[in-house]
């Protein structure tokens, strides 16, 4: 007897190798009906839905055949998600931000699926779906505010960067423990059922995270109920230096979990925007006619280190992503655009710098109410806010005692005697 | 005798036991072909190989459930949990197992598991990087708590942990990975070289779980603290000049009761130091054991030093943390004279 050990395919110094991954061709796996039975679909778990040939033409029955200007919309979602990744990454690593996390590679993912769901479907991301944000038309220096944890933070002061949330937009606040909100997103499309309305709900973890029982939770709940919930499964490949093997993708897709639970599982190009978006809008649908939850896998590759805390060139081959064989989404959709006619190089480039442009402004103005080391900084006092919703009275105490600590002298720079050193026994 | 940080020792403790013992295993999170996100497993399963050092599934139920497996079969497995607010997934397995097989089984079975773990503030890690939730498996009656101070006591009291038939759980302050902090976060840092307990022993010793350590014998007040406060709690005693006796405890259980009761004895006042929040904490144990059985000898009542009751704010991480101020302040109350 012995163990089997998961093997990265290719660890720093050798050739990236990406032979592992089962693609289909574009427009080969067909479209069932949206009330289409979890258990006459099963291959839908195993085959990869996709609509653009590398050339750049959509093909096939799951061409979801958007007009053109929501493409352009797509691109530039796509591409704002990249530039603002990179304008922040660069901030971290100048010192005013403690932390990011980029989306390299996997933008298609928030974009594609937030532009096929309504604005009242809610939506419960994972620290790498800032697309959702940018999709959903959440201001730029709201965002920026909450990483700079500056006065104009919406999580005043108390999360991580990245850690979004907004009520309006109907995104849920972002944890930093993995998966706890994939078995939420179902509760809330329950309450949903229960209320009668016909919002849905959407989740997102990657692969990696769905070794969390709380993964098998959410599909559990999901079936049972046959909630109208989307799961997503981001398959990136990569939870930080664990290859997705050591998650169980090794034996069978991420997407063949939901038929093992009754549900509709489906594998998708994730850098296929125009597939991304079709089996949302396909699931969206099951979830709204009643047909029930679906869980998507969508299969990509993250380009990027897992944050600013972390050096894949230890545990991954360089520029590995070059040649991971769906491509860059970005590139991909543009290709299919400038197909149809539809854009060209000098609009892409004038695109790059008008939104390079809008993110530099937004960063000017969200400054402008503090970083971490300069202008104005939110109220000590807030830290004690919101933990219940009548402050209790060893809160209140604490809260005194912490304004006595910082009014009192540093202890270091006492000169003289402390009143204690009176009347020692 | 060589200069370790406190990663380092961890790491030669685990060298050292997958040397000596076969039937020792690591498993975790990041920890087999990277070397774990702090870097404590790093070579170990280039040295031992991916059966003695297994990468794991991001499923903290599962780690600590097929830790439990091994041991009971007879390995004695070391499993590293990301950072302890990653936990609680493992909570249940934790609770209603580890702690329990030895007994629910009369003795029959047991799980010899070592779970470490990262713990504390101080690193920018906001609510979710930054918890000291040792109070609460204290709480759970079968199960050891240990946490180390400085890269000699790591190593040792690992290495005790390791060996030791009942389960333990091991957190590591992990401000104090690279150096001694004093709770200025303003001055350089200071790297464990310079530090005596940074000179630590290559080879197999064991620091014996259930003992505590003066660091600094005294006679006008007693501090009681472990982790990251023992150097937050010395200097703020040294600034105001106080003779105080600083006690760390470096293991919570067993806990070290002739040593505080001793010196409290001595001493008559008393200050108890944590990381973690106040109400139900830790502190909260050793004041009630102190109240028991040094009543009459005590000269002011006992202060707590702790963190607020709040989550851990990524922008108030100084407010937050029980810095020298706060002790200040406890220490300046506990010797006012009635």
């Amino acid at each position: 007897m012995r163990l089997h050990l998961p093997r990265a395919p290719a660890r720093p110094g050798e050739v990236p190798d990406f032979s592992y991954v089962q693609l289909s061709a574009a427009g080969a796996v067909p479209r069932p009906d949206v009330n289409a039975r979890a258990r006459d679909i099963g291959a839908l778990s195993i085959d990869l839905v996709r609509v653009l040939e590398m050339s750049g033409e959509a093909v096939g029955p799951w061409n979801p055949h958007l007009d053109a200007a929501e493409l352009q919309v797509g691109l530039r979602h796509m591409l704002l998600t990249r530039i603002f990744d990179d304008r922040m990454q660069r901030n971290q690593r100048g010192g005013k931000i403690s932390f990011y996390i980029r989306s390299l590679g996997e933008e298609a993912v928030s974009v594609a699926q937030c532009m096929a769901l309504r604005p009242g479907d809610m939506l419960f991301p994972s620290y790498r779906n800032q697309g959702l944000q940018i999709a959903r038309g959440i201001a730029l220096v709201d965002l920026m505010c909450q990483l700079l944890s500056n006065t104009r933070d919406m999580c005043k002061g108390r999360q991580l960067p990245v850690m979004y949330h907004s009520k309006a937009g109907n995104i849920f606040s972002i944890s930093g423990n993995l998966a706890t909100q994939f078995p939420q997103a179902v509760g809330w499309a329950m309450a949903a059922a229960i209320k009668g309305e016909d919002h849905l709900a959407a989740s997102w973890i990657g692969e990696g995270s769905s070794a969390e029982a709380d993964f098998h939770h959410a599909l559990l709940f999901a079936s049972v109920y046959q909630a109208p919930v989307i799961l997503n499964v981001v398959n990136n490949q990569w939870a930080i230096s664990t290859f997705q093997g050591y998650a169980g993708g090794e034996q069978r897709s991420f997407a063949a979990r939901g038929p093992g639970y009754g549900i509709a599982g489906i594998r998708v190009d994730g850098n296929d925007f125009l597939a991304v978006y079709s089996v949302t809008q396909w699931a969206a649908e099951r979830a709204r006619t009643g047909a029930g939850p679906t869980l998507i896998e969508l299969v990509t590759y993250r380009a990027a280190a897992h944050s600013t805390s972390d050096d894949p060139a230890r545990y991954r081959a360089k520029d590995d992503h070059l040649h991971w064989p769906l491509g860059d989404p970005i590139v991909r959709l543009k290709q299919h655009l400038i197909r149809l006619g539809e854009w060209s190089e000098a609009r892409h480039q004038a695109l790059t710098a008008e939104l390079e442009a809008l993110v530099a402004a937004g960063w000017k103005e969200a400054v402008s109410f503090g970083t971490m080391s300069e202008g104005p900084r939110l109220d000590a006092d807030l830290m004690f806010e919101d933990l219940f919703k009548e402050m209790p009275e060893h809160l209140r105490k604490q809260r005194e005692l912490m304004r006595a600590e910082r009014a009192a002298p540093s202890v270091e720079r006492a000169e003289s005697p402390m009143p204690a050193s009176q009347g020692r026994s | 005798m060589a200069n370790m940080n406190m990663i380092q020792a961890l790491n030669s403790a685990m060298d050292i036991m997958l040397g000596r013992d076969p039937s020792v295993v690591l498993m975790g999170e990041d920890i087999g072909y990277f070397g774990g996100v702090f870097r404590a497993t790093e070579g170990l399963q280039r040295k031992y190989g991916e059966h003695r050092v297994l990468d794991t599934p991001i499923a903290e139920g599962g780690i600590v459930a097929t830790a439990i497996g091994m041991g009971v079969n007879g390995l004695r497995p070391v499993a590293e949990i990301q950072f302890a607010d990653y936990i609680y997934p493992g909570f249940d397995q934790i609770c209603s197992e580890l702690a329990r097989i030895r007994y629910r089984s009369a003795g029959d079975f047991f799980a010899p598991v070592t779970l470490r773990t990262p713990c504390g503030g101080g690193i920018r890690g906001g609510q979710t990087h930054s918890q000291s939730p040792e109070g609460i498996f204290t709480h759970v009656s079968g199960i050891k708590v240990v946490m180390p101070s400085n890269p000699h006591d790591a190593k040792g009291l690992l290495i005790a942990s390791i060996e030791d038939d009942d389960p333990v759980v091991f957190f590591e302050p992990k401000r104090l990975y690279n150096g001694p902090f004093d709770g200025d976060p303003g001055k350089p840092a200071v790297p464990w070289s310079t530090h005596p307990k940074g000179q630590v022993d290559e080879g197999y010793y064991t620091v014996p779980l259930g003992k505590a350590d003066i660091v600094r014998a005294g006679a006008e007040v007693t501090v009681i603290t472990y982790g990251t406060m023992v150097f937050v709690a010395a200097a703020a005693a040294a600034s105001l000049e106080l003779d105080a006796e600083i006690i760390d405890l470096r293991s919570l259980v067993p806990l070290d009761v002739d040593t505080i009761c001793s010196s409290v004895r001595k001493t008559g006042r008393c200050v108890v130091a944590h990381e973690a929040t106040r109400f139900s904490g830790f502190g909260a144990e050793i004041l009630s054991i102190i109240q028991e059985e040094c009543f009459w000898e005590l000269e002011a009542p006992i202060q707590r030093v702790a963190g607020w009751d709040t989550p851990y704010p990524h922008a108030f991480e100084w407010e937050y943390f029980p810095g020298q101020a706060r002790v200040a302040m406890a220490l300046e109350a506990v010797m006012e004279p009635r």
